[in-house]
């Protein structure tokens, strides 16, 4: 659903995003590394079920959550990416471990 | 002028389950109630149907909470039927969780108590150490001493149950009037009005289910009603997969998957703001009680004003001086919503109260006074 | 704890970088808090970062988003306390009162004797049936991924709605060299703008940019479908195809991608959170916050400057900025409220004249009924806990919901992970309609902290004395 410009002098970083690797410019938000790898849901909904995606790319919307590193309902608008980081769908309602 | 078989003041938990009461019995209420922004408790009940703190050295409060309880599943089952919507009630038991053993040895000590004092009416309870907690809730952490646990505890959805109580007595042809903030009413015995925005509704009952409001209201048809604001504070978190098989007294998780975290108590007038300290120690309380809630994210908190008696019991009482005048207060309006609708709203049609109900009657402030 | 900072600042947009600097010159000690890792705000997003990688986007992203990296250069240059990353959730609105924040997972509390709230504005929620579809997004989140990240659209996309915002946005990308299929314009007031036009003529700049902008697009060869009336997207798992009526026909186009805009409002959960009172402001069609002309709003250990304040712009917003760090000043005995008069005259002017350019912009793109109250029943108005139009509706004529506050908590909009951001305008607008009554006797949701997420470990081991007293068996 979105591509890079060229001319980006920013160096890589690179990302699993669900399970695949990517790499993207550094300074890269975790919903930016996903809206990256096409049109489908980031996440499922806690409710009906229904996909969902990245809405307003702002953090006021809380469309994006996702799993961070494990971390499950990150808002991965506000989330810059690092080395190696793990960015997964939501699926649902977060798993607690007991 | 509108004739009602009743005038009910509030549209919260206690004004709207009574009027349901009155509904379900083919008499007409005319609801009364504020607007959008009121001290309205049962928007921030935490949402338990709990018997087991309830009644200590008062076995008329434990033998009144516990019928309300058993009465709670007809109840919601009634409720659904009549209006499609789901209370949320369900009634798997509960657990008070001590987190040390001076908590645990007084737990059991109220317990035996309580079990006298049930006579043979009969009081179920297990207490629970460590190891047998756990095999009921998992998520415990590992520092909980255990728990106490009686079968008759359970808990419901407040804000479905009230917007279903709404739906079935307007089903039943009573009728609900917002905005409509009650300051005066026209008082004789067996007869009452009240005008608001233009419109005089009259009826020979009235009844006073307006919570902290009670305590003015009552002064105009000779009750005193001497309720004062006790806050209390609550944590609502994200939706979670089921965890809790049960609730707890102070940590429940709802039919949506959140996990409210309650419940504090404390004087601070009518203040209804949160306050970090007290948020912070029912926190630390949750994550010691549930370790996983450490991670779990917060989408609200809010404090709320319970409506407190000077001794902590309802109020039932009909006016001495305007015969036909009720009020009704409590602060456990979810727990005692169902005696309120199936019992309650009976006695003022009936215009007497029972016997069983006597030691909740306004004189026994009376006796305060004297003393 | 450190000692209390003279003024805490939220956000370091335009509004929070200005009010900092000049409160800085002023005497105070300062400390500025913003979500983001560098400063800008929205509408400067990532300025710092793409003039250093990206620096030829400069030139068709525009001198208005160029003019934020001085602005943040001078900033960074400032002694403030700049606290970049750190997520408040609540402040208590009191002098010497706490704020607390989250920031690289630890928690932080501040004092300060005076808090300047200028977390800006957002979109406005534009409810139409198939908008929580993959595949629709806003144009403001188009904007910030091509500001921030240099990220484009692919594949067959259009812009609905209508604002300043959408028309920057469609030629920025036509700039880049990225077409829109289509843009499909949301009707727009000409006659009820036009007699305000004079205020907006005075304001220099805004119609040579405005006039600028459409000339692009047409010599681009944009498709402009004006006067649109309805608007729905349709799709499976995904956007698939818009639909909507123009000029008395519907048609149906394929769609990769949607981008929304009904124009801005201010951002106001943390205004609202510390219950500061508020207004309605008609001809915006969004509350704000009650403020006089120097930002101080009903607290008075609290300033709102910028756009939360009431959409005013990047330029008067910054303005606006500079002027409540005067009243800032005066309230601390820095300066005499007759210096502060004086001094603050150039900024004043200068937001004055901004203010002036606002009611033909808000006349012209004041949002119909339609796109704020779906008449759709289907049509989702609360994403998060999936309340649809149709519900709310039946609640308000059927059951007498006085408010939006009972209908939160009958049927839970406003109630999940968002906190009522994208559902609250349209719920009390929904019942406003219902009832026949303006907006303005309806209120608004009450919004609770944590207004940011925070986990209950963060508050389990805050830094605060206990109450055991008042919590435990």
């Amino acid at each position: 659903m979105f591509k890079l410009l060229p001319d980006n002098a920013a160096t890589t970083v690179t990302v699993m995003v669900n399970g695949k690797t990517v790499s993207v410019p550094q300074g890269f938000t975790a919903a930016a590394a996903m809206l990256l790898q096409g049109n489908g849901a980031t996440r499922t909904s806690a409710l009906s079920g229904e996909g969902r995606a990245p809405y307003c790319m702002m953090g006021v919307c809380f469309e994006c959550l996702m799993d961070i590193n494990g971390e499950p309902n990150q808002q991965g608008c506000l989330v810059t990416v690092t080395e190696g980081m793990r960015i997964n769908a939501q699926h649902g309602k977060r798993m607690v471990a007991e | 002028m509108p004739d009602f078989d009743a005038i009910v003041v509030g549209g919260g938990l206690v004004g709207a389950a009574v009027a349901y009461g009155l509904a379900r019995r083919g008499k007409k209420a005319v609801v009364l109630d504020e607007g959008d922004i009121a001290h309205r408790a049962s928007r921030g009940n935490f949402g338990l149907v709990w018997v087991q703190s309830k009644g200590f050295g008062v076995p008329e409060y434990q033998r009144w909470t516990r019928r309300s309880s058993e009465d709670w599943v007809a109840f919601s089952a009634e409720l659904q039927q009549e209006t499609g919507i789901y209370s949320g009630h369900e009634r798997p038991g509960g657990v008070t969780i001590c987190l040390t053993e001076a908590e645990f040895a007084k737990r059991s000590e109220r317990m035996a108590q309580l079990h006298l004092e049930a006579g043979n009416t009969g009081f179920d309870y297990e207490m629970l150490d460590h190891a047998a907690l756990k095999k009921r809730i998992l998520a415990i952490g590992p520092t909980v001493t255990g728990a106490s646990f009686t079968p008759y505890d359970g808990h419901a959805n407040p804000l479905t149950t009230l917007r279903a109580l709404h739906a079935a007595l307007l089903k039943r042809g009573s009728v609900y009037v917002p905005h409509a903030r009650v300051e005066h009413i026209n008082a004789a015995p067996n007869q009452f009005s009240i005008t608001r925005n233009g419109v005089t509704y009259a009826a020979p009952r009235l009844v006073l289910g307006a919570g902290l409001g009670n305590n003015p209201l009552g002064k105009l048809v000779g009750l005193n009603v001497p309720v004062h604001p006790s806050r209390g504070q609550i944590i609502v978190t994200e939706r979670v997969q089921p965890v809790l098989p049960m609730p707890t007294l102070m940590i429940r998780q709802t039919v949506e998957g959140t996990l409210m975290i309650g419940e504090s108590r404390e004087d601070a007038g009518f203040d209804d703001t949160t306050s970090p300290e007290i948020l912070h120690t029912l926190a630390d309380r949750a994550v010691k009680t549930f370790p996983f809630l450490r991670d779990t994210r917060i989408v609200r908190t809010w404090a709320a004003l319970r409506v407190m008696a000077p001794d902590g019991l309802p109020i039932y009482e009909q006016s001495r001086e305007y015969p036909g005048a009720f009020v009704c207060t409590c602060h456990s309006g979810v727990t005692l919503a169902a005696a309120h609708a199936l019992h309650y709203a009976g006695y003022v049609i009936d215009g007497a109260l029972p016997p069983e109900l006597a030691r909740f009657s306004t004189r026994r402030f009376d006796v305060q006074a004297a003393a | 704890m450190s000692p209390p900072f003279d003024l805490a600042i939220v956000g370091a947009g335009p509004a929070g970088m200005a009010a900092a600097m000049t409160a800085a010159e002023l005497g105070l000690s300062v400390a500025v808090l913003d979500e983001q890792p560098e400063p800008g705000g929205q509408i400067y997003r990532g300025v710092e970062r793409l003039a250093a990688t990206r620096p030829n986007h400069l030139a068709w992203l525009g001198p208005d988003y160029a003019a934020g990296l001085e602005l943040a250069r001078s900033f960074r240059k400032a002694k403030v306390e700049y606290l970049d990353g750190a997520k408040v959730w609540q402040i208590e609105g009191t002098s010497a009162g706490r704020l607390f924040y989250k920031r690289h997972s630890a928690a932080g509390i501040l004092t300060a004797q005076k808090f300047l709230i200028a977390p800006g504005a957002m979109e406005r929620p534009m409810p139409v049936p198939g908008w929580t579809l993959p595949g629709v997004m806003t144009c403001g989140a188009a904007q910030t991924v091509l500001k921030a990240h240099g990220l484009v659209p692919q594949g067959r996309f259009v812009l609905a709605g209508c604002g300043p915002l959408l028309l920057l946005l469609a030629t920025q990308l036509v700039r880049a060299g990225i077409k829109p299929a289509a843009i499909l314009e949301t009707e727009i007031n000409r006659w009820t703008a036009l007699p305000r036009l004079p205020g907006f003529l005075a304001a220099p700049g805004y119609l040579g940019k405005g006039l600028g902008l459409l000339r692009e697009l047409k010599a681009a060869s944009i498709a402009v479908h004006k006067g649109v009336t309805h608007l729905a997207i349709k799709g499976d798992t995904q956007a698939r195809e818009i639909e909507y009526t123009c000029g008395g026909a519907t048609r149906t186009e394929p769609v990769d991608l949607v981008l929304l805009h009904q124009g801005v409002v201010p951002n106001g959960n943390l205004a609202w959170s510390m219950r500061l009172a508020h207004e309605w402001d008609d001809a915006q069609r969004s509350y704000r916050p009650v403020l006089d002309a120097w930002g101080r709003s009903s607290n008075p250990a609290v300033l709102v400057a910028g756009d939360a304040g009431g959409i005013i712009g990047a330029k008067g917003a910054e303005a606006m900025g500079r002027v409540a760090a005067f009243a800032a000043a005066t309230d601390a005995g820095k300066i005499s409220a007759g210096d502060a008069g004086e001094r603050a005259n150039a900024a004043r002017a200068e937001f004055a004249k901004h203010r002036g350019a606002r009611p033909f912009l808000d006349a012209l793109y004041r949002p119909q009924q339609q796109w704020v109250a779906p008449p759709d029943a289907d049509t989702m108005v609360c994403r998060c806990e999936e309340v649809r139009a149709g519900e709310i509706r039946r609640l308000v004529t059927d059951q007498l919901c006085p408010g939006p506050n009972q209908m939160k908590s009958f049927v839970r909009c406003g109630m999940g992970p968002c906190q009522g951001r994208l559902c609250g305008l349209t719920t009390v607008e929904i019942i406003a309609e219902c009832r026949g009554l303006p907006v303005k006797d309806i209120g608004y949701y009450r919004i609770r902290s944590p207004i940011k997420p925070i986990t209950v470990g963060d508050l389990a081991t805050l830094d605060v004395p206990r109450r055991d007293d008042a919590v435990g068996l």
